[in-house]
Order: C-alpha cells, then sequence, then structure tokens
C-alpha cells in the first residue's frame, strides 16, 4: 500500500478510525468504504482464490464483486458499505508476502 | 409478511418515477433498493450530492432531486438497503437488509433494475485501478473522489460526460482513446432524422466536446491493439492509432464501451429475452406498457433495453399507470388519457438512440477477446477457454459451467454473460438467440445463513 494515492478528494469531512489489516487508519465517517479506502491510497482489496491476482474495485455498483473486503469475519462488497467506528477490514487471500506492504 | 399492491424493485429513474406515479393512483407501493439512499447510479445519492456538487455535475444530474421529492410527497414506503435475492410468484421478494432476511408481498411488479456496463474485456481489464467508467462516476457524485491521472478508452457519450465531469472538477483525464471510427460516424448518418429530432442530446455532446478540446484532453480515434499494461495494478494503456502504437502512462483506466440492461432478477422470473442487434445485447421481451410474458412482471427502465434516463422517467410512469388499471384504481380510458403524453414523450427521447447506437459502437476486439484474456473475472476463464469448450461440444453458456466455471463466481455471471454467449455464437456459427443465456436463479445476490436465520417479518415487527 502507499501512501499517495491515485485519487483526489474534493470534500474533507470528519474523519473516524478503522483498521485494515489491524492497522489503523483515519476515513471519512459514513463514506462509502470502496471510495474511502481507494482515497486513502489502498490499491489492492483482496487477492483472487483462484490465482491470487490482486483485485480492487470495478464496478462500485454492486455488481462485479471485485471490491470483497472481510469486515469483522464476513466476507462483503466494500462499495455497498459505509465506513463506521472501529471495522474491521481485512483484505482476503492475501498472500504472506503482502503483510509487509504497510 | 407485509403486502403491497404494488412492488417497486430499483430507486433509479424508471423506479422512482413508478413508485410515485402508482401511488398517486392510490396503490400502495414497497420501493426496495440496494442503495443506502435514492437515486439509482446516474441519481446516485443526489439530495445530498446536489448542493455540494451540483456545478460539476450537471442539470440532467440535479434534476433527479424532483423524483426523489415525489417519493416523500407520496409518503412511499422506501426499504433503503434493501438487496433483493429472490422473486417468487404470488409475489413473493426476498431481500437482505442490516444483516436480516426480510420478505414482502405484491399483487405486481416492476422491475427497475436498470443497466450494468457492458462488459469490456481487454488485456489487463481485471488490474487494480482499472474502473468503469460508470464507477468513476458513481465515486465523483457519491464520495467526491477523482482519479488524478486517468486515461479513459472505449467509445459513448458517458466517456464524454466524465472528462467533461473531471474537466469541471480540475483534473483532466491525461487522454480520451476513443475505438469508433470515423466509418462508424459516417454509417450512422442514416440515422440523422432521428438525431435531428434528439437535437438537443447531440447538442449537450457537443457542448461536452468542446470543454474537453478546450481543456487540452488529447483524443485518438478508432484506437485498435488496447491492452492496459502492468504487473499488479494499472500502470499505462497500449494502443494502435493511425498506423502508430502509443503508449500513455497512467494511474487509472476508464473503460466503457456502453450499458447494457442488467436483466439478472428478470431472467431468473422466466422473462423471455431476446437480442437486440441494434443494441448488441438481451433486452427483456415487453409490450408498450412494459408488461413482460410473466403475468404481473413489468420492466421500466434501462433494464428493458437502453433508452438513458429520460426514458427511464417515462417507462416508469407508463408502467405504473398499466399496473393502477389493473388493478381497478383507473379505467382504462384514463390510464390513455394519461399514457397519450407519455408515449409520445418517450418517443421523442428515444429517437437519438439509434443514431448513438451505431455511431458508437461496441468495441469489436472487446466482443472477441484474443485468447489469454480472462472473461470471467470472477473465476479467472480466458477467451481460449471459452472457445477450447466450443470445440470439446460445448454449445450454450450453461455447459461453459460445468466445463470451467464460468459464470459460477459471485458476480453471477453479470460481467461475463455477454462476451461468453458472444464467444460461443461466434464459434459454433449460432446466432446469440440460438446460444442462449445463463440461467439464472435465486439467489440473485449472495445470502448467508446467518441472514436466513435472523430473517425477519415486518408485519409482525410492525404490530408488536
Amino acid at each position: 500500500m502507499k501512501t499517495a494515492s491515485p485519487f483526489l478528494e474534493l470534500e474533507s469531512g470528519p474523519r473516524v478510525r478503522v483498521w485494515l489489516d489491524e492497522a489503523p487508519l483515519d476515513l471519512p465517517e459514513g463514506a462509502n468504504l470502496a471510495a474511502a479506502l481507494l482515497a486513502a491510497g489502498v490499491r489492492e482489496f483482496r487477492n483472487t482464490p483462484v490465482s491470487g491476482a490482486p483485485r480492487a474495485p470495478f464496478c462500485m455498483m454492486g455488481a462485479c464483486f471485485d471490491c470483497l473486503v472481510d469486515i469483522d469475519g464476513v466476507t462483503r462488497q466494500a462499495c455497498m458499505l459505509e465506513v463506521v467506528e472501529g471495522m474491521r477490514i481485512a483484505r482476503p487471500n492475501q498472500p504472506e508476502a503482502a503483510d509487509e506492504a504497510q | 409478511m407485509k403486502h403491497s399492491d404494488l412492488i417497486v424493485i430499483g430507486a433509479g429513474p424508471a423506479g422512482m418515477a413508478a413508485a410515485a406515479t402508482a401511488a398517486e393512483a392510490g396503490l400502495s407501493v414497497t420501493l426496495l433498493d440496494e442503495q443506502q439512499r435514492l437515486g439509482g447510479q446516474i441519481y446516485r445519492d443526489v439530495d445530498r450530492v446536489a448542493p455540494k456538487r451540483g456545478d460539476i455535475l450537471g442539470a440532467d444530474y440535479t434534476h433527479g432531486a424532483t423524483l426523489t421529492a415525489a417519493i416523500r410527497r407520496q409518503g412511499i414506503e422506501h426499504v433503503e438497503g434493501a438487496v433483493v435475492w429472490a422473486i417468487e410468484d404470488g409475489f413473493r421478494v426476498s431481500f437482505t437488509k442490516d444483516g436480516r432476511g426480510a420478505q414482502v408481498s405484491g399483487d405486481r411488479v416492476i422491475l427497475a433494475t436498470g443497466a450494468l456496463e457492458r462488459p469490456m474485456p481487454v488485456p489487463g481489464w481485471t488490474l487494480p485501478g482499472v474502473i468503469t467508467a460508470g464507477a468513476a462516476q458513481i465515486l465523483l457524485k457519491q464520495s467526491g473522489v477523482l482519479p488524478r491521472r486517468a486515461v479513459l478508452v472505449g467509445s459513448g457519450p458517458l466517456l464524454y460526460l466524465i472528462a467533461a465531469q473531471m474537466v469541471r472538477a480540475g483534473t483532466p483525464p491525461l487522454a480520451l482513446v476513443e475505438t469508433q471510427t470515423r466509418g462508424d460516424l459516417l454509417g450512422a448518418a442514416r440515422h440523422l432524422g432521428g438525431a435531428l429530432r434528439g437535437w438537443n442530446y447531440l447538442a449537450k455532446g457537443l457542448a461536452m466536446l468542446s470543454e474537453i478540446r478546450r481543456a487540452g484532453v488529447s483524443r485518438y480515434a478508432g484506437a485498435t491493439a488496447v491492452a492496459v499494461e502492468g504487473s499488479d495494478r494499472a500502470e499505462a494503456v497500449s494502443f494502435q492509432c493511425g498506423g502508430t502504437r502509443h503508449r500513455i502512462d497512467c494511474d487509472t483506466v476508464l473503460l466503457h464501451h456502453g450499458v447494457v440492461p442488467n436483466t439478472q432478477a428478470a431472467r431468473s422470473l422466466g422473462v423471455t429475452h431476446e437480442w437486440d442487434a441494434g443494441q448488441s445485447c438481451f433486452s427483456p421481451v415487453r409490450d408498450r406498457w412494459g408488461a413482460t410474458n410473466v403475468e404481473g412482471v413489468f420492466i421500466a427502465g434501462d433494464g428493458a433495453g437502453i433508452g438513458g434516463a429520460k426514458v427511464a422517467e417515462i417507462a416508469g410512469r407508463i408502467a405504473a399507470l398499466k399496473v393502477a388499471e389493473e388493478l381497478g384504481k383507473l379505467s382504462e380510458s384514463e390510464r390513455d388519457r394519461k399514457a397519450a403524453p407519455l408515449h409520445r414523450q418517450r418517443a421523442g427521447e428515444s429517437a437519438v438512440r439509434p443514431f448513438l447506437d451505431a455511431a458508437y459502437p461496441p468495441f469489436r476486439e472487446a466482443l472477441a477477446p484474443e485468447d489469454a484474456t480472462i472473461v470471467c473475472r470472477c473465476e479467472e476463464v480466458t477467451a481460449g477457454d471459452i472457445r477450447r469448450y466450443a470445440k470439446l461440444g460445448c454449445l450454450g453458456p450453461n455447459q461453459t459451467k460445468a466445463f470451467g466455471r464460468a459464470g459460477m463466481g459471485p458476480c453471477q455471471g453479470r460481467y461475463c454473460g455477454l462476451t461468453v454467449t458472444a464467444l460461443l455464437a461466434q464459434a459454433n456459427g449460432l446466432s446469440p438467440d440460438e446460444t442462449g443465456y445463463y440461467r439464472i436463479r435465486p439467489p440473485l445476490k449472495p445470502v448467508t445463513l446467518g441472514e436466513l436465520a435472523a430473517m425477519v417479518d415486518h408485519a409482525d415487527e410492525a404490530a408488536e
């Protein structure tokens, strides 16, 4: 994960703390989770179960299932969720090596 | 279980207009929608966003607020965040909301499930950093989030719209790589009569193009051999244009070559679909009211064939008038009197469509991808795999599931179905209608056992 985001945020509202793979991250409260993670510079949301290829949001409308993340242990579509304080987010099927990307 | 005269699924322009019109005629209406707030994709989150970013998004977007206002005025029960996963005869609609299953029943159903981006399988389209143009629009509308270094690839008016909006927001795209050719435009000239009837659409398109030009965005037309390059994420777009190979470094790639009806819910109900050659997609067979072969099931909006937001809104009203008449709230003559101007308006708003469909056809390479290109994103099945299945005797999309799991991942074929049909049709020398499409069954969206176990009855809850 890089700190510089390829995405620009037009507004900045109050932020709340969430946890991504056990690391703290401050995201806009109530924002669309997928959008907030992209804006925070998260490039890879998961790896595929078939080949382990990295994936990230593609459709942003709940249809493609590429933005899947684990929320409190349940696999959910990030683009269909809103940021809630204390959310525990994990990236599914990460290869071991990706852990050092923090 | 709560019962209504009418259940409307989808709160975009068609669904909102249908719900408001039906309620106005005296019907009880339940409006189910996946999103947390009204608007669908085209008017996504319009009530919260219009005051903040209305200037960037334009009047065509802020118009959506008139539809959300009508929903509130009529006091319609809008169940937000309702992910519908089954629609059964009768009708009983099952959905998940806030982690719990729930059901509602109704005498009629209007499906207003809208459109999906046409799948655009080009090399590299599964890489992080590649999103649909629609996704970029949703990011901008709902979240005020924009890609900084983006290349737009494909064809169609939506590319101009997002490019113009990016210009207004101060982050113009690096380039607009268009796949349609001058020949396509010339071929579309035979639809010029219709285009002139829809002159307001053309005028808007030209205004957007001049906005993009003034911002100095490079434009390439007739691009071929399009590929997204990068190992773990999108790093560049490469393509051939005018005999030259180009490569543009970028962080984000926006793909778009039209939208297609989202037919999942209609197919799960057994609605007949036919190939629409003009729009290169399957559309449900319906009459002028939106009624399908399944009694009591209506389809309005882009889910019935791509017409755009205004056509969708009108079609929603038309379907609702028919339902109101069937349920005894309007006489046939009242229905016809109210519907006559709507039918005329729809014809006017639809007039430009044949021109647009011909001028901005789907990208040919993405309809017949090279062997190594992934077509089923979920199960990572390539075009070559599908061709190989055809050689082994695979005739239809349902068999590809047995051959190699294409269409069996969580998206349930939404982003590979049309490509798989096209590949099998080409390989077997059959038409798309002869080849067919995936059989779509409930659950339409994944549902957990916990959600099922927590199924609540809304009527019981209200009674307590």
